[in-house]
Order: structure tokens, then C-alpha cells, then sequence
């Protein structure tokens, strides 16, 4: 048994850069998201097909942003 | 000895017994998927702590833990994990604390294994327990929170804060996605930033020993004075920490777990910004 069809992309979810990696472990796909900087997986997700694993990933991912507070310099 | 071992001679050493390898994920689920074929699997919020008092784990539970795992006081323990090794390294960081002599890291970590389609199983390892003896713990390894405000106070030391830049500056509390866990932003007096992740290359692995030293150098680094590392909870800290006494062979190198959790949440202490 080995990881296939792995992949990794960066994008912004509100505003935020996020690393993506997806791959398949037998017939159950994984989705992962990572917060880029510090790197820290946040979001993760499977299922039986790889749009159902990063859709619910991408999901929980914008939801846990939402709760992240930006504080500008005074 | 070599404490970064590469997945291929991981693959090498896959049924040579003197040799156990580790997993230790932040994302407890991960082992479960498929990990390295006879890993074993550590969970970091309950095998790798005290889960009464925040601390590092209890000696007779170390002990414990170490021999249900087939290990005994010879045993090279290879550790890996996700997030380019974070809590892989905050467990190499324990182990050193308790004195275990053979620790070395996979370079990459899982993400590398993963990426290079290496063999994964879901079998859990048949393990023969064995005894373990733990030295008492060094804390020349760790530092506490009255050291660090001693440090603050003499600028005895080099103090390295490993988190992101906007974490440093405290633009954010917490890393984007995770919970915040503290009650203010920015950093510790004096500290200089360095994140962790310009210690890694994409695929996980760490940079050469020549531009991590660059890199230290340019922030002021350079071994000639104590260094301390501190992060959020002290597990990216642990990763600079390896970097820096294991990569580049500075001799008086602390990780204070302590760290933000413990400095942004104190009455009174002093916050410096950006």
C-alpha cells in the first residue's frame, strides 16, 4: 500500500495563503490544508472520491478562518 | 552519529531490530491512514505529556511508554511526522531530556514518505515489551519562565521566537485556523524572529547546515552566548531547537515550552510590539 496521486497547491481562502495536499490511501482519498505560514495543518478531510475529500476540507477550512482575528498595528 | 536519517535509509533499516521507528503526528488521526510498515504510533496529547499539570512528560510514564514500545535504552528510535516534523522533533527534544542516547529524525517526515510513494501499512507492530531506564530529566535542555525573565532582564541570552512573522509582530494570536490562546499579542523583550519554516524546504526537509547558519548569523545567532527558543507551546520551538544544537552543534541551546501560551497569558508581563 503507498500514497497515490499526490498533489500539493497553494491558494487564498479569505485572504488567507493555504497549502492543499490531496492523495489517495487505497480507494479512500485524503485531503489536507495547511496554514502555510507557520505550516500547521488545520483542515482535513476524506472520502470515497477526491472532490468529496477537499470539498469538506475546503469547508472546515473557511470556517476556521472566519474565526481568526487580525489585529493592525496601532 | 547522524541524527537526520533520510526515508531511504529509514527504508533500509525497516526490519533491522535495533532500530524503532516513531510516529508522531500533530494530527493524532494521521498514523491510522498508513504509516511507515512496523512504526509505531505516539500520541502527542496524551502519550508525550503530563495530562494533569501542563508539562512534559512523567519519567515512570516515559519509562513506561518507552517499553510498551519495544524500546529499551539501546534502541536507535527514528522519529517522524506530519507538519515537517514538529511534534517528531518535540519528541526528540523529550527523549534527549531524559537522557536517550540514539534519537535521530527522518528528514521530510511523513509528508516526504507520503509524496515519494513509500510503502504506508495500517498493521499495527507486534512488539516485544521491553525495560526502560530513564536518566532524570536535563533541564540544561529546557527553559522555565523565571529563566527567560531573568534573560529578559540581563540580556543574557539569545532569545529566538520561531513563530510566524504576524504572530511575532501580533497582528494574529494564534496561527491562521487555530484556536487563540492567549490574551495578547506580539513578543517577548528582545526577542529576535526567526520562524521555523525558513529552516525547511518545501519537501519537508531541512535546509543544509550552511543556510541555517546564514541564517542565524543574520539575526545575530551564533552560539557565542545562551540560546533560547520559544514558540506557541513549544513544539516549532523544538524543531529550531534541533536545528540549532543538533544541525549546527551550539552547545547551550533551551527550549522554553512554556512559551507563548504561557508569556502572552501573564499579568504584567512585558509585551514588546511589532
Amino acid at each position: 500500500m503507498k500514497a497515490e496521486e499526490f498533489t500539493e497547491r497553494r491558494q487564498e481562502i479569505d485572504g488567507w495563503p493555504v497549502r492543499i495536499i490531496t492523495y489517495r490511501i487505497g480507494v479512500r482519498h485524503y485531503c489536507t490544508i495547511d496554514n502555510v505560514d507557520p505550516g500547521a495543518r488545520f483542515a482535513r478531510a476524506d472520502g470515497a472520491t477526491l472532490e468529496e475529500a477537499e470539498r469538506q476540507a475546503l469547508e472546515k477550512a473557511q470556517r476556521y478562518l472566519k474565526q481568526t482575528r487580525r489585529f493592525p498595528p496601532a | 552519529m547522524d541524527v537526520l536519517v533520510s526515508t531511504d535509509w529509514v527504508k533500509d533499516h525497516l526490519n533491522d531490530p535495533s532500530v524503532r521507528v516513531v510516529e508522531v503526528d500533530v494530527d493524532t488521526a494521521a498514523y491510522d491512514q498508513g504509516h511507515v510498515p512496523g512504526s509505531v504510533g505516539w500520541n502527542w496529547t496524551t502519550q508525550l505529556c503530563d495530562t494533569v499539570v501542563r508539562d512534559v512528560i512523567p519519567k515512570p510514564k516515559l519509562e513506561e511508554l518507552l517499553g510498551a514500545s519495544g524500546i529499551d535504552n539501546s534502541t536507535t528510535i527514528v522519529l517522524y511526522g506530519d507538519n515537517n516534523n514538529w511534534f517528531a522533533a518535540w519528541a526528540f527534544w523529550q527523549l534527549k531530556l531524559y537522557g536517550h542516547q540514539d534519537v535521530r529524525i527522518m528528514d521530510g517526515g511523513r509528508k516526504k514518505w507520503l509524496a515519494e510513494g513509500q510503502d504506508l501499512s495500517t498493521d499495527l507492530p507486534k512488539l516485544s515489551r521491553k525495560s526502560y531506564t530513564a536518566k532524570d530529566a536535563d533541564n540544561s535542555l529546557r527553559a522555565f519562565l523565571p529563566e527567560v525573565q531573568e534573560a529578559v532582564k540581563q540580556k543574557a541570552a539569545s532569545l529566538i521566537d520561531v513563530r510566524s512573522p504576524a504572530e511575532f509582530t501580533g497582528e494574529i494570536l494564534s496561527p491562521p485556523g487555530l484556536p487563540e490562546t492567549c490574551q495578547r499579542g506580539g513578543h517577548i523583550p528582545g526577542a529576535k524572529s526567526m520562524p521555523w519554516a525558513k529552516l525547511a524546504n518545501d519537501d519537508g526537509t531541512f535546509k543544509s547546515v550552511a543556510e541555517i547558519k546564514a541564517l542565524y548569523d543574520g539575526v545575530g545567532v551564533t552560539g557565542d552566548k545562551p540560546i533560547i527558543a520559544y514558540c506557541r507551546i513549544g513544539e516549532r520551538s523544538s524543531h529550531s531547537w534541533f536545528a540549532l544544537k543538533y544541525l549546527l552543534g551550539y552547545k547551550n541551546v533551551k527550549n522554553y515550552d512554556g512559551s507563548w501560551t504561557e508569556w502572552g497569558n501573564l499579568v504584567g508581563a512585558p509585551v514588546e510590539k511589532p
